[in-house]
């Protein structure tokens, strides 16, 4: 990328318009492994929630890992253990597979204290309707447990955004690792610094205006 | 008509339902009356399936509630529930609270089952609320739409599971009227109880329950005229 231009040349307007790029590139990630972590994690946390033994001896323990282990050392090891055993596997992918189970691990516990929020009296005046299981869990128990623990996902949601930062290590061309190489560029590093943090600060304060609009709106 | 043969309940060792024989007839009005822990809501949660059973039988126009092959879910729109505890939907409005049960479990459409919902909350009084979600409503309120949302599927049975024991005393009247007009509607109810004065003034039947043990069943009149039971009068002398 640095073909075009001078080494240790200052900051200009074009620089602005690569972090945009990054920005976007970090976007995607979180995007991708936010919305399919969290439907994981929501089955997951289901499954939590049925049966204590069946949970624990299927996925706790994965949850547990993916949970308690810095995501840096899990994005190091499973990237290149993809490569080891032969898979094909850019580090775009692989950050967003990695990061889409670590959120994953994180909703799940989230999940299923919202699922476990709804009482039996709530599920068997559901089931005295004539609603199967599953209708029940659709129409009843998932809209009110999810929707209590939302604050925690949002928050959720939000630290993956940041931790996203981390996928940098991979040398994927996102946020953290662009700003990085800019730095080496340029010499200013308060400077890009700065304009890195705006951008994930731009990223992430429309969520959590919109997360405080559908709380307003549901507790009404 | 519902049939109960000869049904045992256990909670693990605690024998809760000691073989109660009753039958329910279309049209009937029975209230369950009885001390706290004496098997009476119990027994409704085992009519709708909601319990399992160790022994007995419950048959609802001639179907067993408990056979394996029974299909619950289609059974149980014929009996609505109302618990004590309203359990409204926080989530849905008033009329999304009566309108869901038609929709998914009958399959009406969007439109058709907003009608359904409309008129049950007119039935009940609550005209007014359609688009209040139930954390604006108060427990008698509650406790209506509940019955409403019951109503919605056009059950031909009602049960009733102290439906007035967790309001407010000024509320309690609200939920007994309209607990009254379905009677007068020609509803098949079983309403377990508390409200000696709806029994009395409403039912074709009371039901005293003792420790698990149907101990006496006849008219409002026998009941509290003349009871047989020695614990009828007794429980009876001491709730008044």
């Amino acid at each position: 990328m640095n073909d075009s231009i001078a080494f240790f040349s200052g900051f200009g307007p074009k620089d602005l318009w690569i972090l945009a790029q990054a920005a976007w590139q970090t976007l995607l990630i979180s995007a991708l492994s936010i919305s399919g972590g969290t439907v994981v994690g929501i089955f997951f946390g289901w499954i939590l929630s049925e049966s204590k033994v069946v949970g624990a001896i299927t996925i706790g323990f994965i949850l547990d890992a993916f949970r308690s282990i810095p995501l840096i050392i899990q994005l190091v090891l499973f990237y290149n253990l993809f490569n080891v055993i032969g898979l094909a596997v850019s580090p775009f992918m692989a950050g967003v597979i990695i990061l889409g189970v670590y959120t994953s691990a994180l909703v799940a516990s989230v999940a299923r204290g919202g699922i476990e929020s709804v009482g039996t009296p709530m599920r068997r005046a559901g089931r005295s309707l004539g609603l199967s299981y599953f209708q029940t869990m659709r129409h009843v128990v998932w809209p009110i447990g999810l929707r209590a623990v939302f604050p925690s996902w949002v928050g959720v949601a939000l630290g993956v955004l940041k931790d996203s930062a981390l996928v940098s290590v991979l040398g994927h061309p996102e946020l953290l690792k662009v700003a990085r190489d800019l730095i080496t560029r340029t010499q200013q590093p308060l400077l890009v610094l700065a304009v890195a943090g705006a951008f994930y600060f731009a990223l992430s304060f429309p969520i959590s205006r919109y997360a405080a609009h559908l709380e307003r709106k549901w507790q009404s | 008509m519902i049939e109960i043969k000869e049904l045992h309940k256990y909670f693990g060792a605690l024998h809760v339902l000691k073989g109660i024989d009753l039958n329910v007839k279309k049209g009937e009005v029975l209230s369950i009356i009885g001390a706290s822990g004496s098997g009476k809501s119990t027994l409704l949660y085992c009519i709708n399936g909601l319990e399992a059973i160790q022994k007995g039988e419950v048959k609802v126009d001639g179907v067993s509630v408990h056979d394996k092959g029974t299909d619950l879910n289609k059974l149980r729109t014929k009996m609505g529930m109302v618990f004590q505890q309203w359990n409204s939907f926080p989530h849905l409005s008033a009329l999304e609270n009566v309108a869901l049960a038609p929709r998914i479990v009958k399959g009406k459409s969007k439109s058709e089952s907003r009608e359904i919902a409309r008129a049950q909350l007119e039935h009940v009084g609550l005209n007014d609320k359609i688009d209040v979600y139930p954390s604006a409503l108060s427990g008698g309120q509650q406790q209506r739409l509940a019955i409403a949302r019951a109503l919605a599927m056009e059950p031909e049975y009602m049960l009733f599971d102290e439906a007035t024991s967790a309001l407010d005393p000024e509320l309690v009247g609200e939920v007994l009227d309209t607990m009254r007009l379905l009677a007068e509607e020609g509803m098949t109810m079983i309403c377990v109880t508390h409200e000696m004065g709806f029994a009395r003034d409403v039912s074709d039947r009371v039901a005293y329950f003792h420790e698990g043990v149907m101990e006496e069943i006849g008219p409002p009149e026998q009941i509290f005229g003349k009871p047989e039971s020695a614990h009828t009068a007794k429980f009876l002398a001491n709730v008044r």
